[in-house]
């Protein structure tokens, strides 16, 4: 089983991404479940959403406390929400952020676990120059296609197809396609953030 | 097929295949996706030759589906928690006539203090109003229990109640098969009931009963639900053969045979509970798990059954009965009179409070070593209650609870504390 | 009509349908008429609401041919109508809950439409507690929609069936169960009101009027008019309550003409939201005359009397009348020769 823990802010499609996440690792063969934090979140509020994949069907059916993996789609939750909290030893980060961890005063995170599974994106630019709005989702699981191979770009390309219009989708696929491509090269980010 | 989909959605399409023609529903947390999504197909065109009514309340919500069903017409509606409750003279009313109605139950909390997330308050507070009440385990499950739920409440003319967990699987997206058209149209016929309102037979309906045959009425009622556990056992079994999974049914048993200790649970916390059966048996303890699909008819020989040699049960409720602690579980003490079997309820999720598989590992463990009291609370806060009973041990003035927590927090901004 | 119908001079302005062409005649003067509610009902001697329901629903099945659907709410009309096993209905007809009857009718509507049954029309209906009180947010919703459903109230100004409580449409001063006259009270306060025929209008529906079980032809005519428009329409028909009202039994159309004439019941007609038409005091009368005859207003008249209490209400007659035109110069009735008989018939002048 791998689990993945998404925190942003009310309006930045989060449930979506889970979905998105589960909708691309069904593509591949895996049994996946995403669901939300379940709150009553107005826009610009804390959400957490979750996705499970496994070979197997999934039964369980409480909230995902030790993840394997977590996106942070909105760095200014960094230090309000614990969205650290419970991650594996061996897990993975992905922060949609121009700056890099030092920036975001994250380096004690760099101590706990590997240093190469922790990785800042700026999805949101990213996004925005492929579908004119900030919304880093789809850009982000592009990201983590990359950073630990869960699901494939294409089957990303495909959840993407099926949730989007066709022009959101291109956009989207695109956005995703560029962070997949940015992680895989694994040049520093802020570096790429900035030029 | 299997398809990714959102729990709503998948139960939305199910209950589209079954062709109702009026559906009427007022919307609720968490209940929407599922209506929305109804009235999106109605739109469409692919749910044909329906009616979507959107009412002003729940309460006309069932009032609607009563006249619907009452003329002839397959009739379904969607609630949970305060929507449920604000229909319940109108629950009472469609199963006293008799009326097919299926309705889901996204099960969440009652208020106060208002809560949105999930437990079975609101379902349980209706135990008695005459519907069958079907919970579901999982999605998959209810999808089809809705399939199922018109077949049987058309063949007993009972009202049935598809129970399932708000949240938990209303917004759960997973891989999911709704069945074909085809499928369900070979497995569900259309709706002919025996009176309808017509003028070219005219019918009085509903009228008003006194001593000399009420109960007479009550008593069918009450066979008509004995009838439903031969019967939805049957459906259960017929749904197997065609559609090639287990669906349904009165109980489930899990890895209970030879189990010593039994867990009794309704609803989606069974997955997580298998789990945890799992790695116990896989430490060599002795522990199982029920399912209980149908609440209401109460399957008490079928639950003695499979519980009978157990040395200890213990019934996981989402819902608890102030001033007593159980619901279910007085049901299945019932089930087990005469046997020497230990009973424990234990109130846990309630307002959506996270069952996770620590904290059964934690109950189950306290159980083994024998320090499991009757009535157990899952997961409570107790230094929270403490000082709370402390406060009021010695007469403290009356107020409302959650606000008297915060108060000796000293959180609340307004005015002296 | 080939039947010889006898022909009561009746001390009211009815007429017997044979001085009528055929199609004017009164669909309760046809022999072949429907009787939507036949005999065996256990409604008191002269109840209003009886009768009002009666040519109501006669009239709705002559205008739909025989093709209708009743949905009922509890109250008097459901319980003296319906002593399981026997049922005085003869139309279809259904009684769910207190609350619901607009709900219910809508459900009804929705299932016709569902299964392309156009022939079939959809009436809803009850007392005034169960519309204007617990039943008004069915009713409001059944409105706002536009569901296609005619709705009835019997106004009889009371919870009659539980006892005689008091109702959102229980008169200022009356006397009932929960509003005696004791101390210093003069029984039922005076309110703000409330005029479901108005905030009904306020809805936009197509069609909304008022009536009394006085003149029945009115009644039916409006009912057929009600039954011309598709969508919700609404009918409020005053029904006098002997029981409730302490009348006399054989009053009951008397006391509900009295109501109009007083101009405490004000008798319109309104189409899309707006007032198309009035029926005209033909004699106006101090609203004393209409209280003098119901014991629920006894005690505005013991002893020395309430003259303050029966001053406001003269005032709430007067601003009716102000506000409906119901002394407005009018086109002369037709039937003015009638009129002249009546005033000087041998129960004198109403
Ligand atoms: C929810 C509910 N509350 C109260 C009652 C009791 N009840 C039945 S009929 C009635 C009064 C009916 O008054 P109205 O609607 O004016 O009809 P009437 O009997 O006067 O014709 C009441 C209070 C009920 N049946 N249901
Ligand atoms: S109490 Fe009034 S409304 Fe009821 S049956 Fe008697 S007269 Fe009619
Ligand atoms: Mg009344």
């Amino acid at each position: 089983m791998f689990s993945v823990r998404i925190h942003g802010r009310g309006g930045q499609g989060v449930v979506t991404a889970a979905e998105l996440l589960a909708h691309a690792a069904f593509a591949v063969g895996l049994e996946a479940q995403a669901f939300p934090s379940f709150g009553s979140e107005r826009m610009g509020a804390p959400v957490t959403a979750f996705c499970r994949t496994d070979d197997r069907p999934i039964r369980l059916r409480e909230p995902i406390a030790e993840p394997d993996a977590v996106i942070v789609q909105d760095a200014t939750l960094l230090h309000h929400v614990d969205v650290f909290g419970g991650l594996v030893a061996d897990g993975y980060v992905l922060i949609n952020s121009a700056r890099d961890i030092g920036q975001l005063g994250l380096e004690e995170l760099l101590e706990r676990h590997q240093p190469s599974r922790i990785v800042t994106v700026p999805a949101s630019e990213i996004a925005r120059s492929h579908t004119g709005r900030p919304i880093p989702n789809a850009a982000l699981l592009g990201a983590l296609a990359a950073l630990c191979g869960l699901v494939s770009l294409d089957g990303l390309g495909e959840a993407i197809e099926q949730r989007f219009g066709a022009t959101a989708a291109a956009g989207n696929s695109a956005a995703a396609r560029e962070c997949f491509e940015l992680v895989r090269s694994g040049r520093p980010l802020s570096e790429t953030a900035h030029a | 097929m299997r398809k990714q989909l959102e729990g709503s959605q998948a139960v939305a399409q199910a209950v589209a295949r079954c062709r109702p023609e009026v559906v009427c529903a007022y919307p609720i947390t968490p209940q929407t996706h599922i209506v929305e999504a109804l009235s999106r197909l109605a739109l469409s065109g692919e749910l044909e030759r329906c009616e979507v009514v959107n009412v002003e309340s729940e309460f006309a919500a069932m009032s609607v589906a009563i006249g619907a069903s009452a003329t002839g017409a397959r009739a379904y509606t969607a609630t949970a928690s305060q929507g449920l409750l604000f229909m319940a003279e109108v629950l009472f009313n469609a199963s006293g006539l008799g009326l097919p109605i299926v309705m889901t139950c996204a099960n969440r909390a009652v208020g106060s203090p208002i809560n949105i997330w999930n437990d079975h308050s609101d379902s349980m507070a209706m135990r008695d109003c005459g519907w069958i009440q079907l919970y579901a385990s999982d999605n998959q499950e209810a999808v089809d229990l809705h399939i199922q739920a018109f077949r049987i409440a058309e063949a007993l003319s009972t009202p049935v109640m598809v129970c399932m967990d708000g949240f938990v699987l209303t917004h759960a997206f997973e891989p999911l098969d709704v069945p074909s058209q085809e499928q369900v149209d070979g497995f569900l016929p259309g709706y002919e009931p025996r009176q309808v309102l017509d003028p070219d037979d005219p019918m009085t309906i509903g009228a008003m009963v006194g001593p000399e045959a009420f109960t007479e009425v009550r008593y069918l009622a009450h066979a008509k639900q004995i009838e439903a556990l031969d019967f939805i056992p049957q459906v259960a079994e017929e749904f197997r053969e065609r559609f090639g999974r287990a669906s349904g049914g009165l109980l489930d048993s899990y890895r209970s045979e030879g189990a010593e200790t039994v867990v009794v649970a309704l609803g989606s916390v069974l997955g997580t509970l298998a789990e945890v059966v799992d790695e116990l048996r896989d430490q060599g303890v002795a522990v199982g798990a029920v399912a209980l699909k149908a609440f209401r008819p109460f399957p008490l020989e079928e639950l003695r059954g499979v519980l009978g040699g157990a040395q200890r049960v213990i019934v996981l409720e989402r819902a608890l009965a102030v001033g007593i602690g159980g619901i279910v579980s007085s049901d299945v003490r019932t089930a087990l009179a005469g046997l020497s079997v230990e009973a424990h309820t234990v109130i846990a999720g309630l307002g959506g409070r996270a069952i996770t598989r620590r904290s059964l590992h934690a109950l189950l463990a306290q159980a083994l070593a024998g320090q499991l009291p009757e009535l157990h609370f899952l997961d409570l806060r107790t230094d929270v209650i403490e000082r709370e009973l402390e406060r009021t041990r010695d007469g403290g003035r009356p107020g409302p609870h959650a606000e008297s927590i915060l108060r000796d927090l000293r959180i609340v901004a307004s005015g002296p504390v | 009509m080939s039947t010889p119908l006898p022909f009561y001079q009746t001390g009211t302005f009815a007429v017997g349908g044979r001085l009528l062409d055929e199609d004017d005649r009164a669909v309760q003067s046809d022999p072949e008429r429907s009787n939507a509610i036949t005999k065996g009902h256990r409604a008191c001697q002269g109840c209003g609401e009886a009768l009002g329901a009666r040519v109501v629903l006669d009239a709705a099945l002559r205008a739909a041919d025989g093709r209708l659907v009743a949905a009922n709410a509890t109250g008097c009309l459901e319980v003296f109508s319906t002593p399981y096993p026997e049922s005085s209905w003869r139309l279809p007809w259904i009684h769910s809950l207190f609350a619901n009857a607009p709900a219910v009718a809508t459900g009804v509507a929705a299932a016709l439409r569902a299964k392309g049954r156009t022939d079939i029309r959809v009436v809803g209906q009850g007392g005034d507690g169960g519309t204007v009180d617990i039943g008004f947010a069915c009713l409001s919703g059944m409105f706002e929609r536009g569901d296609d459903v005619l709705y009835v109230c019997y106004d009889n100004q009371g919870y009659m069936n539980t006892g005689v409580q008091r109702s959102g449409a229980t008169p200022p001063a009356a006397r009932t169960a929960t509003t005696e006259p004791l101390g210093g009270h003069s029984g039922n306060s005076f309110g703000q009101g409330k005029s479901a025929p108005l905030i009904a209008m306020a809805h936009e529906i197509p069609y909304v009027a008022t009536a009394t079980v006085a003149d029945l032809r009115d009644l039916e005519q409006k009912v057929t008019r009600a039954m011309s428009f598709h969508g919700p329409r609404y009918i409020h028909v005053l029904v006098p309550c002997p029981l409730g009202w302490g009348s006399a039994t054989g009053e009951t159309i008397l006391i509900a003409r009295l109501a109009k004439e007083s101009g405490l019941f004000p008798v319109f007609e309104a189409v899309e939201g707006r007032i198309t038409s009035v029926a005209r005091i033909r004699h106006k009368v101090a609203v004393e005359e209409y209280l003098r005859r119901q014991k629920r207003f006894a005690h505005l008249f013991a002893g020395d009397g309430r003259p303050d209490v029966l001053a406001r209400l003269q005032t709430l007659a007067n601003r009716n009348i102000e506000r409906y035109g119901l002394l407005d110069d009018a086109d002369e009735p037709t039937d003015i020769g009638l009129l002249d008989a009546l005033a000087t018939s041998e129960r004198g002048p109403v």
